[in-house]
């Protein structure tokens, strides 16, 4: 980038070696240009066109301007389901992230078979959500699964978990910090290790113990790893859809307390084919994620040390 | 000072361990479901292993569900992502980093802008294009807009920025036009980012589950994650068919994570490095 901004002012003649590495270099990028103008640029801005659209089950549009932003305004399903959302990010986060680097400060310190446990803790992330959403609806089970048969050992009586609208949506929270942890606890603990040995020599010399080393050194120094396993965490959690999807029926009592934004984009787009609709719901989306990671990037100011 | 160091560690050890059961227990009880009988799974009080390993669930699925087709579809639609985006990714990387033409800048930043754009803005429009296509129920369609990556570029254009320029500059001394230094010289110095992409690549293509969800609904076009979802349907009840699904969907990855853990880890370990 910084070698165009100075052969600029030079405002020489461009010679037939550089014309020849122009022909080069426009081949090279040719065919991922093309590929990301036509199936991600192109659908774009036809998204941004269709969400000013009425677009029937038979895909024909007309124009009807701002009318579909007008009915989500006022539709109930889409304040419900943006508290679903939100209720998921504001749980799922925090807890995750406090759990990643629970482990990743236990894996740092100086033990045997942390290669063993980082290979284990990391298994979840690699592994199908679907496949993972089927297991935990199996084990959560009302009759026969072992989450209750292990409560009722403690003599806690069980329910059907997944089928109350009051207890689903936390079930499927548990699955999505159990699917994250791992990930994040790598990255975290890559951070960690990055941070000079040098600031805990000086903290011991000054007799600081374990605990005021931690939020003293590891977490100030930690924090701009945390931001960013924040900010992609956030922007997961606000696109929830497989879990969910896979285990809550869409007959089952607790759908509307745990429908997400996606799931809801993806109902008017493909079941009631109304894609018009469905496009101005991803809009919202997308402004929702922006907005939020705009201002996570003017508030980093307050917490995130860079040095 | 050596004792109290020992205890530290067992109760370091004993926390680990007690993660690592609840990481691990889902796993376990997929595996030991998929080897019962449907009455055995059913049982009050549960047992935990199977009385014997009984194959019946896994013959039954593959009786019942165009299982290998599916299991096909799934392979040829993540190789030819993983083909597909490290050929693109790699060649546009490499100029992206290391040579110059006009519009470069303005194309890099188009092109990263993709990143910040949530993935169901673009899922209306793709699939229109696929339906204009006449490609709704094919296997390309379950592979064709993965091909373009904007996350893989850009991660692709690190590395090559990583790499010294003398070693190209030799290269091109010695007679070498732009396209086998790049093939010769370049390519092989990224290898750790290739292996990476691919790693990144092949999990995704394997695990993705909305797009194939939407394009592809005859059961013989499925790929395995929406297979799995209408397994559910059929196999209301019978927990030890589900489970054996679920083993056989998440079996590849596995395996492949075990061979190539360590570029998985640093793969992941690197992305927030310099987030």
């Amino acid at each position: 980038m910084s070698d165009m901004a100075k052969t600029k002012p030079m405002r020489r003649k461009t010679t037939k070696r550089e014309k020849k590495e122009w022909v080069a270099a426009y081949i090279f990028i040719a065919p991922l240009v093309i590929g990301i103008f036509v199936f991600y640029i192109y659908p774009f801005i036809q998204n941004f066109w269709f969400s000013f659209n009425d677009v029937n089950r038979f895909n024909i549009s007309t124009f009807t301007g701002l009318e579909n932003y007008k009915a989500l305004i006022k539709d109930k399903e889409l304040y419900r389901t943006l508290g679903n959302t939100i209720k998921y990010v504001i749980i799922t986060v925090p807890v995750g992230i406090c759990l990643s680097i629970l482990i990743a400060t236990l894996l740092n310190a100086k033990i045997r078979g942390t290669s063993i446990y980082r290979t284990i803790y990391f298994l979840p992330s690699v592994t199908m959500s679907v496949a993972i959403a089927l297991v935990w609806k199996w084990m959560y089970n009302g009759e026969f699964g072992i989450l209750n048969n292990i409560l009722g050992a403690f003599g806690i009586e069980g329910q059907n978990w997944l089928s109350n609208p009051k207890t689903a949506l936390y079930m499927v929270m548990i699955v999505g910090i159990w699917m994250s942890v791992g990930y994040n606890m790598i990255i975290l603990l890559a951070g960690m290790q990055g941070i000079s040995k040098s600031y805990y020599e000086a903290a011991a010399i000054d007799g600081a113990g374990p605990v005021k080393r931690f939020f003293k050194i590891t977490i100030p120094m930690l924090t701009p790893t945390i931001f960013f396993v924040m900010i992609t965490s956030i922007i997961g959690g606000f696109q929830v859809f497989d879990t969910i999807y896979m285990m809550i029926g869409k007959t089952s009592l607790a759908y509307e307390s745990t429908q997400t934004l996606v799931m809801m984009f993806y109902r008017y787009a493909f079941d009631y084919g109304q894609k018009g609709y469905a496009a101005a719901i991803s809009i919202v989306i997308f402004a929702i994620i922006m907005l939020i990671t705009i201002f996570q990037f003017v508030m980093q100011k307050k917490w995130v040390n860079y040095d | 000072m050596r004792n109290r160091q020992s205890i530290q560690h067992l109760f370091i050890h004993l926390a680990l361990i007690i993660g690592t059961g609840v990481t691990i227990l889902p796993f376990l009880w997929m595996v030991f479901t998929s080897f019962k009988t449907v009455g055995e799974a059913m049982a009050i009080p549960p047992t935990i292993l199977p009385k014997a390993f009984n194959f019946d669930s896994y013959k039954n699925i593959l009786d019942s569900l165009p299982f290998e087709r599916v299991y096909l579809n799934t392979i040829i639609s993540t190789v030819a992502t993983v083909i597909g985006q490290i050929t693109f990714c790699t060649m546009a990387g490499y100029a992206f980093a290391r040579l110059d033409f006009p519009g470069k800048n303005m194309i890099f930043i188009i092109i990263l802008s993709v990143l910040m754009v949530p993935g169901q803005i673009f899922l209306v429009p793709q699939y229109m294009i696929i339906l204009k296509m006449g490609l709704l129920d094919t296997i390309p369609a379950l592979f064709l807009p993965n091909l373009f990556s904007a996350f893989g570029t850009f991660m692709m254009r690190q590395f090559f920025t990583s790499i010294p320029k003398e070693l190209e500059e030799a290269a091109m001394l010695d007679g070498c036009n732009r396209f086998q230094t790049f093939g010769r010289i370049m390519v092989p110095l990224v290898k750790s980012g290739v292996v990476a992409l691919v790693i990144f690549t092949a999990k995704f293509a394997w695990n993705d589950f909305m797009w194939p969800l939407i394009v592809n609904t005859s059961p013989k076009m499925m790929t395995l994650g929406p297979s799995l979802s209408t397994l559910q349907g059929q196999y209301t009840t019978n927990y030890p068919a589900q489970m054996a699904g679920a083993v056989m969907a998440v079996v590849p990855m596995v395996l492949l994570f075990f061979i190539f853990q360590k570029q998985f880890v640093e793969g992941v370990a690197h992305t927030g490095v310099k987030g």
